[in-house]
């Protein structure tokens, strides 16, 4: 038989939470706890790590008003960095996406050894220091390099040249490339690749027409993100560039210039230029990604 | 335990899940919201157990107000639709886990949680994870979670909705015969009118944040009080006929209504359940005439020890399904093309809003 | 190479092909620099790497600062984590997509315009730099402007990794816990963190792998001078710049070495990760079983 008293509780019940406010108002506290303690944390560091830092950065810019920050911003050594910023950038983002799709592609359609080995690897750019990037990177393509003992001969320099700028952020800004599409490869519905063969399309009219569209906003989110990242770069692009102005300086090169030279106004303004760019890319990312989980339901 | 909840509304942003809802649950009570999707049912349940707040409104729990009190203090016994276990802990910790809370002695919490696994015919299997378990295990160790706090009130949220048919079965009749021997105030909410009718001593019929009726499973079914009721408890046939005179208009057939008794006639619904209606092959002298609808039979479908016969009257196209009892059917030899008469033996009435008679 | 991945999209040698690209590709852009770092940092010999490491103290030092550095702010950012993720995941409220949004910012803001806005704020010139000297505090050139541009740097991470994962378990456990009489601590200790505990790890490593790589911000806001504010990162450009290439190459490989023990821990845990995500299927779609056979052990 079972001993089960089941009006009387011999257990401590645990205390209702105090409610200082109530009086004669009522006081529903959250079925959950936490939200007030949560919300401090949050807001506190939120504002005072991100909010307010860059408040600052872009009010002192505008401090200096319009023709200031123009004049400030828009030097011609200024003008420059951002062309190369954006130039390299943009290259190395489209050489990303393209050696992106290849290595996604095989990582998640063909089976063959090492295959997990291969897939471990594209995560070293993300957990590799960039400034150990740039320093092997110079080291491979200087003339006595191991790489650039076969190049520089070829004309090919690596390093010290716009060039290299391109491959160490062709290097960091690879696995967002490939790490965006590969997914989306591997949860394709293979049934209409079939179908269309059956209806007698080739292999290249297959993917064409019906493998390509569908992962095209994955490739594209995954460009956006590839660029988003080369923008930003700085570490390793300081050991190869050799960060000659008007050649091979990018735009946070240039803010690190001037800042080591108390040219403040010149570093702030081409900095909120930067950001200006950036948070423009991660309003357009975070776009394609809400347009790519909405298309993958 | 009883628990009075008194005008309660509760609206999540613009749809209003609870619409001044007030319910009494007698002490030992075992109570079924019954409803379809959207009725509120869930939400007043999580609102007694105090996982939800009412916007406004009251609850009591033996005369103390507890409408501001936190669930955590509540001390009901709350089953989750999909039972809630917590993933990472053994069978044995989840059933202590209400135990270890309050900081109770191992020695105590040991007998008691391997009382509660002898209960719910787990014991032997306290140190499984809930992954290991079946759906119809893992239900029973959500119950005898909650049950370890000894609440005053056991609160189950669709709890056999996610199980196969037969595990249904099993759970629903051992869980009756546990709330026998415990007693224990229950309230169960489910969408399966059989569900609701087999387990429960007192039916809450709700749709669209409201309660319909409130009434022991026979007062629901035999007499329903809105029309929403008579639809959503079994089928129904429904006719859109005429009242006058002390008389209801079905298919022309007239039905004693002695509620209307006014000559000015008036648009109304006939309800009449399937097994209501009585069905005899038309060749069948017995019938007086006007008291009985000639038809044509469309379909006969058999379901165990019923049969669904659908028939269409002469000259109508509705469809009228009537239930016969498969022995009946068997003897009465009905096919698609053969004519019947139909007999209503009992119709329920409803007389939609009244417009102005001048 | 298996059939069924090549009868419909490529045929074998294609296959071949690409399955080579890839390799090239990889090879040359990752595998080629990361052999490179380590067949550098040993080409003198094991010995004088250890010198290069341990005998100079400078170089100590900057081994050091980074061993005080990057847990700190990591442990500043999972604490932050969590407190986001729990309020992001589990409550809703007015402006709570903004605050996600902003979680985002350090990923997308180049890490010297963010030393640079910390130096604009804490530096001489800076908005608090005459209340800091008043103070006698120093915040940039020091150990506590390092923290602040590194936690910056990698306030998304832990983040990021909790909100999905507390989402896709959703509240019912806790809700369960607060029923059962739970207290917030209790609930929070007994039922959240072994939830989240993979998800959380692994917010932690990667948090760490970046937090000890970070450069750009750091170098901004340390002033670089050695032997008291160069964390590794730095110490291996200063080296650089310094022409001491072997030297440089032996703290790189340090942080090379770190990256790959990062880099099996991630893996490790991912494999964790994607064990309970199928046990989380599993349960949502096997409740209706109704044999009482136990299944294999999890």
């Amino acid at each position: 038989m079972i001993a089960f008293a089941a009006n009387t509780s011999s257990l401590p019940v645990p205390p209702a939470p105090v409610n200082p406010a109530s009086g004669g108002r009522r006081r529903r506290p959250a079925v959950l706890p936490g939200f007030g303690t949560t919300a401090a944390i949050t807001s506190l560091v939120v504002f005072a790590l991100i909010v307010f830092p860059l408040a600052v950065l872009v009010l002192r810019a505008a401090s200096l008003g319009p023709g200031g920050f123009l004049a400030a911003a828009w030097t011609p050594r200024a003008r420059a960095a951002y062309a190369v910023s954006l130039g390299a950038s943009l290259i190395a983002a489209v050489a990303s996406t393209l050696l992106g799709l290849v290595v996604a592609w095989v990582l998640a359609r063909i089976r063959f050894p090492g295959r997990r080995l291969l897939d471990a690897l594209v995560d070293v750019p993300l957990a590799l220091p960039t400034a150990v990037a740039g320093l092997v990177y110079s080291a491979l393509y200087v003339p006595k390099g191991w790489l650039g003992q076969w190049l520089v001969p070829l004309g090919i320099k690596g390093a010290y040249s716009f060039l290299g700028i391109v491959l160490v952020l062709v290097f960091v800004s690879l696995p967002f490339a490939i790490r965006v599409v590969q997914p989306v490869i591997e949860s394709l519905d293979r049934d209409t690749e079939e179908a269309a063969r059956i209806l007698g399309a080739s292999r290249l009219q297959t993917f064409l027409r019906v493998v390509l569209p569908g992962i095209l906003p994955a490739v594209v989110t995954g460009f956006a993100l590839s660029l988003a990242r080369a923008l930003g770069e700085y570490g390793s692009v300081v050991f190869i560039s050799g960060n000659m102005p008007f050649k091979t300086e990018i735009a946070p090169v240039l803010i690190v210039s001037r800042l080591e030279e108390f040219a403040y106004a010149e570093a702030t303004t081409v900095a909120v230029m930067l950001l200006g760019m950036s948070l423009t890319l991660l309003v357009i990312v975070n776009a394609l990604q809400q347009r790519l989980a909405r298309n993958a339901q | 335990m009883s628990i009075h909840i008194r005008h309660v509304t509760k609206t999540f942003g613009s749809f209003t899940a609870l619409d001044d809802v007030s319910l009494d649950v007698a002490d030992g009570a075992l109570l079924a919201l019954l409803g379809p999707s959207g009725s509120g049912k869930t939400t007043l349940l999580r609102i007694i157990a105090g996982l939800e707040h009412a916007d406004s409104g009251s609850i009591e729990e033996n005369g103390a107000d507890i409408t501001d009190l936190h669930a955590r203090s509540r001390e009901v016994g709350f089953v989750f639709q999909h039972y809630a276990l917590f993933r990472h802990m053994s069978v044995f910790e989840n059933v202590a886990f209400g135990l270890r809370v309050r900081k109770t002695p191992d020695a105590q919490v040991r007998s008691r949680v391997e009382e509660l696994l002898r209960l719910v015919r787990l014991e032997g299997l306290g140190g499984r994870k809930p992954s290991q378990l079946s759906g119809g295990q893992r239900q029973r160790v959500a119950l005898a979670r909650a049950l370890a706090i000894r609440p005053k009130i056991l609160l189950l949220d669709e709890p056999f909705g996610a199980l196969d048919a037969k595990v249904r079965v099993e759970l629903r009749q051992w869980l009756r015969r546990l709330h026998d021997e415990i007693g224990m105030t229950s309230v169960f909410v489910t969408h399966d009118q059989e569900e609701a009718f087999e387990l429960a001593d007192r039916v809450v019929v709700m749709n669209q944040g409201r309660i319909e009726q409130e009434g022991s499973p026979d007062e629901v079914f035999d007499q329903p009080a809105t029309p929403f009721v008579m639809d959503f408890l079994g089928n129904v046939n429904v006719y859109h006929g005429r009242v006058e005179n002390g008389r209801a208009f079905w298919h022309g057939i007239p039905i004693d209504y002695p509620d209307y008794p006014h000559a000015q006639a008036r648009e109304a619904r006939v309800y009449l359940r399937p097994h209501e209606l009585e069905l005899t092959p038309a060749a069948d002298g017995r019938q007086r005439p006007g008291t009985s609808l000639s038809a044509r039979v469309v379909r006969v479908t058999r379901s165990g020890a019923v049969t669904r016969v659908a028939c269409r009257p002469h000259g109508s196209d509705a469809e009228l399904h009537v239930d016969v009892p498969t022995d009946t059917a068997r003897a009465l030899t009905l096919e698609p093309g053969s004519n019947v008469a139909i007999t209503p033996r009992r119709a329920r009435v409803f007389l939609p809003a009244p417009e102005y008679v001048i | 190479m298996s059939s069924r991945s090549t009868t419909t999209d490529i045929s074998q040698p294609i296959a071949a092909l690409l399955v080579a690209a890839a390799v090239a590709i990889v090879g040359l852009l990752i595998v080629v620099p990361l052999v490179a770092v380590f067949a550098e940092a040993f080409a003198p010999g094991v010995a004088a790497w250890w010198q290069a490491l341990a005998h100079d103290p400078d170089t100590r030092h900057a081994i050091w600062l980074s061993l005080t550095v990057a847990p700190v702010a990591v442990a500043i950012n999972t604490v932050f984590g969590v407190a986001a993720a729990w309020l992001v995941a589990r409550f809703r409220f007015p402006g709570r997509s903004l605050l996600i949004s902003f979680f985002d910012v350090p990923f997308s803001v180049s890490p010297v315009v963010a030393g640079l806005a910390i130096v604009l704020i804490f530096g001489r010139q800076g908005l608090l730099g005459p209340t800091l000297a008043w103070l006698d505090w120093k915040v940039i050139f020091s150990w506590p402007g390092l923290v602040l541009a590194t936690t910056f740097v990698t306030l998304p991470l832990v983040v990021r990794e909790l909100i999905p994962v507390m989402e896709a378990i959703g509240p019912d456990e806790e809700m369960a816990a607060v029923s059962l009489g739970a207290s917030g601590w209790q609930m929070f200790w007994r039922v959240t963190v072994p939830n989240i505990r993979w998800a959380l790890l692994h917010g932690i490593v990667l948090a760490n792998a970046r937090a000890m790589g970070e450069f750009g911000a750091v170098y901004v806001v340390s002033g670089h001078i050695a032997g008291a504010t160069d964390t590794m990162p730095l110490r291996v450009e200063k080296l650089f710049q310094e022409y001491r290439q072997p030297a440089s190459m032996a703290v790189a490989s340090v942080l090379a070495g770190l990256a790959l023990v990062t880099l099996v821990a991630k893996f490790v845990i991912e494999h964790r990760l994607a064990a309970e995500a199928r046990d989380l299927e599993l349960a949502r779609s096997a409740d209706g079983t109704t044999h009482d056979a136990p299944r294999e052990a999890a």
